[in-house]
């Protein structure tokens, strides 16, 4: 070694370079362990569509077909004419009444009703609470009750007192922003649901 | 000398030629940590949090030994430690109880440091490392309350996670990773387990000998606030300083005796505290269609909870709740800052400041109660008004803290009859 000198500038360099390579190591080698925390292949494949027979549903008063659905429970429920007719006074109540937040409405679902035409009466929703995904609780008597005196049928959240009414739409002034998730669905037969297909030229 | 002691000291002097750092190392944080003289009954949770923390790490890795930590199997096995494993029961309870005391000492242990200010300048850095150790319980906690598969654990940590799917934009893959799926699943039970049997308590574990450290190094408070680190002798040895052990190693030994003969009655008469420990419907198992009448979380939860309900969403986002929840939190880091008062200890403080402090005892209390409440109007409304005096407390701090007439604080511990 003839030269003793301290090359300062080769050493800042050597640093230098050595700190953005052992980072940009550091940054891919995080991928994969950040990624296995995504779902995995096979929860990504559960997604399928599911076929519901709905004639047992005249079976008794209010009754509810609880259907799983991606692990999601969907409601299918009968809706009285009364229960419709009751909907639209309720409108100066709702957070969202024409249903115009489309992360939750479809197209094929953007009435009053919240349902395919022609078949007004069945409801079709993800039982999920868009607050914080409690599933709420099915209260379809038109009576008053202690969480709301003037109640016209609907869904109460247990969790965090959310309110919804027959049609899925959140009330003012409960914690769930938003209205309850009508899921992509269609009728392949009078008698028959399919969750997770929407109506043919509709998204 | 006979040969057992000649062993002993040629050992001894064997492992200090090679390590020389070991023994100046039990010197400092031991034989010759000088604490002030007069700790009284508070100072036992420090002590009694790293005893709990102890009974957790061991009867943990003895539950390891027969759960299973997989939606089909979690609830069976612990059922199967509940009732066939030898012992099992007590392990278990032992645990549970634990996870609570743990949070019971924890916040005396937090309420001992507002009393007698010892988060003020220099322990601000004890303080924060503090507070990282009570964020990383939270989520331990959370974490192994999923653990049993029952039907709290399920909707908890359902609302729980959904909490982040209130962040904009990346809100929905946010909860996507979390949970490792599209719902609560069986992949979420297990990177739960793997969360909180290792990764969490490896982060306790460091937090805690940081803690520590910090503290060694600027010496700890007392209930008069004084520095005894002003009046030393010509040792330098502080004149109302005694050394960690043996005199506090024994004081805690009999707090930590008071302390187990509760514990130990809870185990065996109340392991379940009225629903409190173990909440009654964690005893059904886990169903993913039906969300239990009446869902709350564990009793340490409840005064942030009780926060998260009482906002309601504006502008078609619930984030308001979450960020008031999460803000409950993280505002108690800034307490070193927000306290102007020129003394440490309450004893030495003028009387608003003990009047607010004993109003923000009962507030958190308060909330906490109205937090496992179904929630009535009239309850949603107090809760709102205690939330606003939670924050009140902290954000005016600086101004009422520098308010009022302090008493002059003597240069020794004074003596009282």
């Amino acid at each position: 070694m003839a030269n003793h000198e301290v090359n300062t500038g080769r050493r800042r360099f050597l640093t230098t370079s050595t700190a953005v390579v052992g980072a940009i190591g550091a940054g891919f080698a995080a991928v994969p362990f950040i990624g296995s925390f995504k779902p995995s292949a096979r929860a990504q494949s559960a997604g399928a569509p599911v076929t519901v027979t709905i004639a047992k549903l005249d079976n008794e008063p209010n009754m509810r077909i609880i259907q799983v659905w991606r692990g999601k429970p969907v409601w299918i429920f009968k809706r009285t004419p009364e229960q419709l007719a009751a909907l639209s006074a309720l409108d100066p109540r709702l957070a969202d009444p024409n249903s115009t937040n489309a992360d939750q409405t479809p197209a094929f679902a953007r009435n009053p009703d919240r349902t395919i035409k022609g078949k007004e009466t069945i409801g079709v929703i993800v039982g999920i609470c868009t607050h914080l995904g409690c599933s709420p609780t099915y209260f379809p008597e038109m009576v008053p009750q202690p969480f709301d005196p003037e109640w016209q049928g609907g869904f109460y959240c247990p969790c965090h007192q959310s309110r919804f009414d027959m049609a899925g739409r959140v009330f003012k002034g409960v914690p769930a922003p938003s209205n309850l998730a009508v899921p992509p669905y269609h009728y392949p037969d009078d008698n028959t649901i399919v969750i997770g297909v929407a109506p043919q030229g509709d998204a | 000398m006979n040969a057992v002691q000649r062993a002993v000291t040629g050992l001894t002097a064997w492992v200090n030629e090679r390590t020389p750092g070991l023994m100046p190392a039990y010197r400092k944080h031991m034989t010759e940590y000088y604490a002030p003289k007069n700790f009284n009954l508070w100072y036992y949770f420090g002590s009694l949090a790293m005893l709990v923390l102890v009974n957790q790490i061991v009867t943990g890795i003895f539950l390891t030994m027969n759960f299973k930590p997989s939606a089909a199997e979690a609830f069976a096995s612990v059922e199967y430690i509940m009732r066939d494993v030898y012992g099992g029961w007590i392990i278990r309870y032992m645990h549970t109880t634990g996870a609570s005391l743990f949070f019971v000492v924890v916040y005396l242990h937090m309420f001992r440091a507002m009393l007698y200010g010892s988060y003020q300048k220099p322990r601000e850095l004890v303080w924060i490392l503090g507070m990282l150790i009570f964020l990383t319980l939270m989520a331990e906690a959370f974490m192994g309350y999923v653990l049993p598969w029952g039907q709290m654990s399920y909707w908890g940590a359902q609302v729980i996670i959904n909490l982040f799917s209130t962040v904009p934009v990346i809100g929905t893959e946010l909860t996507e990773w979390i949970r490792g799926d599209f719902l609560v699943s069986d992949a979420t039970l297990n990177r739960f387990f793997a969360l909180h049997v290792i990764a969490l308590p490896l982060v306790i574990l460091l937090l805690v000998v940081l803690h520590l450290g910090a503290l060694h190094e600027v010496g700890s408070n007392n209930p008069e606030g004084v520095d005894i680190k002003k009046v030393k002798d010509e040792n330098g040895k502080p004149k109302d300083g005694i050394a960690f052990h043996p005199y506090y190693t024994v004081k805690d030994l009999f707090g930590a005796g008071f302390f187990l003969i509760i514990a130990a009655f809870i185990l065996f008469f109340i392991p379940e505290f009225g629903g409190l420990f173990l909440e009654y419907d964690n005893f059904i198992p886990a169903d993913p269609l039906v969300t239990p009448q009446h869902i709350k979380p564990v009793w340490y939860f409840t005064p942030y909870y009780a926060m998260l309900r009482a906002i309601p969403s504006y502008f078609g986002t619930q984030i308001w709740g979450v960020m008031v929840m999460g803000g409950a939190v993280l505002i108690l880091f800034g307490l070193p800052w927000f306290d102007r008062c020129k003394v440490k200890s309450i004893r030495y403080r003028p009387m608003l400041h003990k009047v607010l402090l004993g109003l923000f005892v009962i507030s958190f209390v308060a909330l906490g109660y109205l937090g496992m409440q179904s929630g009535s109007p009239t309850q949603t409304l107090v809760a709102r008004i205690l939330t606003v005096f939670y924050f009140a407390f902290f954000l005016t701090m600086p101004v009422w803290s520098a308010m009022g007439q302090t008493k002059a604080v003597p240069d020794r511990v004074p003596d009282h009859e």
